[in-house]
């Protein structure tokens, strides 16, 4: 379970990273939602990983660590209040500045970042 | 009431804020109404925060549990003289902000006094708890409400900014969750003080762990401070904030300054163990190159308000070699010169704001331009201000360099810091006398004075209760010194705060 939970947080978080770079807002925003899909996960996973635990005492034999659980809804209602933002702010950006670039203009080699020959090969 | 006093500063910008979103003060009509809950609010805030000062120089530092639950299960704040400090600049620094932008600022668009208020509740929240998960809440508190400040009146310029200031902190902050999951996971704790006491009996395998959680920190707090590598964001943020805003952000970046001042002193600090001042070799070399590169930031800016945000960034490489020293009269220093450096570069933001309003389309470029037209009034409040940012006696710039320069010790500290923070002043007072004599000397002919906006007694007001900070800090030098050294003393001194927070030693 633990090699599974691990692969699907790094992978989360390569992905997030990789479109965090990317030079539209439409890209990073996606990205900055596998970031912090990624975090509530990793946050999950700091009161270690436990099957058929309970959070509450008296309920059952094993005991998982609440205070995780609620950290990670704390992150999450953060997480969702701040990517609604960006949101609105891209599409603000994308009507103020005319284009949908994260620098606000496009780069000297956007044709070739838009279009990449490959289809023609 | 003195019993609730640490948490007042917090949740009176909460309650003011919300209740300036309410009929009698929503509504565009009713500013006047806006305007005058707002003064009465910073007045009230400053005075809570002063006698909590006041009850904290006389008692010693307090915790108050939220809810009751005691420390280290429940969230707590902890009101020492670091963050009282702290806590009675932002109020200050905020009302500098507040009567600034009576002078038209607020009016452009519906919410700005709400939105300022709670800027302020979060700064105040970041300064005074004790856990640091509630210390990411206060981050985003306060983030939250500096991007919609950012923006406020809207624009290209501010468009743009906002946008690289916002996807850089979001970053910020999954990058902080990170290091708290990290952290949490290897000391089963969310309590500064508790930290503290684990962070030393952790076995081989788990140190290397909270160390690399304790260096993501370094990376959320050297991002909101500022330092070398990550600070493109913020002169173009700090330049395309309005004026009162930006005078505002010149703490967002102390906070940072706060985070690693506080949190590499009590968790990372002299007693834990193999992890005991671990950041020290990086923050030498990046505190270094942060002055060398504001230094040429200043050179180059093309108007003041960039001049003056590459100052901020002079200060927090200042700061961070205050810090670097790790010693408590090292620490002090840096407090005086975080309080002087905060109040100059936020009086230099508004008189940047100020000239600009007098010159026509060149704003506050430096080029040749109009003649403004209160040279005496804006040529003096300029000529202070640039004495004490570059460190000129008498003001307190002066003194503040002074100390921090004294607190090197061994040869080779003074060798690297005298040079560094010498050559960075000189380039400030080139810098700066450049600026002054571009925009207040060299003009063409008097132009039409018809249209020239003079500036608003308001404007005037804000800039002098900032820049009156500055001799106070000199005339009053041995208060406040004496203060800083205390508030330096208990920052390093680690058994009074789990005295006080009932913590014991070896409970795992």
């Amino acid at each position: 379970m633990e090699a599974l939970y691990v692969f699907c947080v790094g992978m989360l978080t390569f992905c997030g990273i990789f479109l965090c770079l990317r030079g539209r807002t439409f890209p990073v925003v996606l990205g900055l939602t596998l970031l912090s899909y990624a975090v509530n996960l990793f946050l999950f996973s700091s009161g270690r990983l436990q099957l058929d635990g309970a959070a509450i005492l008296g309920i059952s034999d094993s005991y998982t660590d609440p205070l995780p659980q609620a950290l990670v809804l704390t992150a999450i209602v953060i997480g969702f209040a701040m990517i609604a933002f960006v949101v609105i702010l891209a599409m603000r950006a994308r009507a103020d500045l005319g284009n949908d670039f994260v620098d606000g203009r496009e780069p000297p080699d956007a044709d070739q970042a838009i279009k990449p020959t490959r289809g023609k090969v | 009431m003195s019993m609730h006093l640490a948490v007042l500063p917090i949740l009176l910008p909460l309650f003011g804020g919300l209740f300036m979103l309410l009929p009698p003060f929503s509504g565009p009509e009713n500013y006047q109404r806006r305007r005058f809950a707002a003064l009465l609010l910073m007045v009230l805030q400053i005075s809570c925060s002063v006698g909590l000062m006041l009850q904290v120089m006389q008692q010693g530092p307090t915790f108050y549990a939220l809810g009751n639950w005691q420390a280290p299960f429940g969230i707590v704040l902890f009101a020492d003289r670091l963050s009282m400090l702290l806590v009675v600049l932002n109020g200050i620094l905020g009302l500098g902000a507040t009567l600034y932008a009576f002078a038209g600022v607020d009016r452009e668009g519906k919410y700005f006094h709400p939105l300022l208020q709670f800027q302020l509740m979060g700064i105040n929240g970041a300064f005074l708890t004790g856990d640091l998960f509630n210390l990411f809440v206060f981050f985003e508190v306060l983030l939250i409400a500096s991007y919609a400040l950012l923006i406020h009146g809207g624009g290209k310029q501010k468009t743009l900014a906002n946008v690289h200031y916002v996807i850089l902190n979001l970053i910020g902050s999954s990058l902080f969750l990170f290091a708290l999951g990290t952290l949490y996971g290897t000391t089963g704790t969310l309590n500064i003080a508790d930290m503290a006491l684990r962070i030393a009996q952790l076995s081989a395998g788990e140190q290397v762990i909270a160390k690399a959680g304790g260096l993501l920190l370094l990376i959320v707090f050297g991002l909101k401070a500022a330092m070398l590598p990550l600070h493109f964001w913020l002169p173009r943020t700090y330049a395309a904030a309005s004026a009162p805003v930006a005078a505002l952000f010149a703490i967002m970046t102390k906070v940072g300054i706060y985070g690693i001042f506080r949190v590499y002193t009590v968790i990372f600090g002299e007693q834990a163990g193999e992890l005991a001042n671990m950041v020290q070799p990086w923050i030498w070399p990046l505190a270094f190159l942060t002055i060398i590169v504001g230094s040429i930031g200043a050179l180059a800016s093309p108007n003041l308000r960039h001049l003056s945000a590459n100052l901020v960034v002079i200060s927090v490489g200042t700061l961070l070699i205050a810090f670097a020293l790790r010693t408590p009269q090292a620490t002090a220093a840096g407090l005086f010169y975080l309080v002087h450096s905060t109040l100059v570069t936020g009086a230099l933001f508004l008189i940047a704001d100020m000239v600009g309003q007098q010159r026509g389309k060149a704003l506050d470029w430096f080029v040749m331009a109009r003649k403004v037209s209160q040279p005496a009034l804006l040529g003096i409040l300029f000529f202070v201000g640039a004495m004490t940012v570059a460190g000129l006696p008498p003001f307190s710039g002066f003194i503040g360099k002074l100390v921090v320069l004294q607190s090197a010790h061994s040869a080779a500290e003074i060798l690297w810091i005298w040079p560094i923070i010498l050559i960075a002043g000189l380039i400030t007072i080139i810098a700066l006398s450049r600026a002054g004599t571009t925009m207040f000397w060299r003009y063409t002919g008097e132009g039409d004075r018809s249209q020239v906006q003079r500036v608003s007694r308001w404007q005037v007001s804000a800039v002098i209760l900032l820049l009156l900070g500055s001799p106070l800090m000199v005339i009053f030098g041995a208060v406040v010194t004496d203060y800083t050294t205390a508030a330096a003393t208990e920052l390093h001194q680690l058994q009074g705060l789990f005295e006080v927070m009932n913590l014991q030693e070896a409970t795992k």
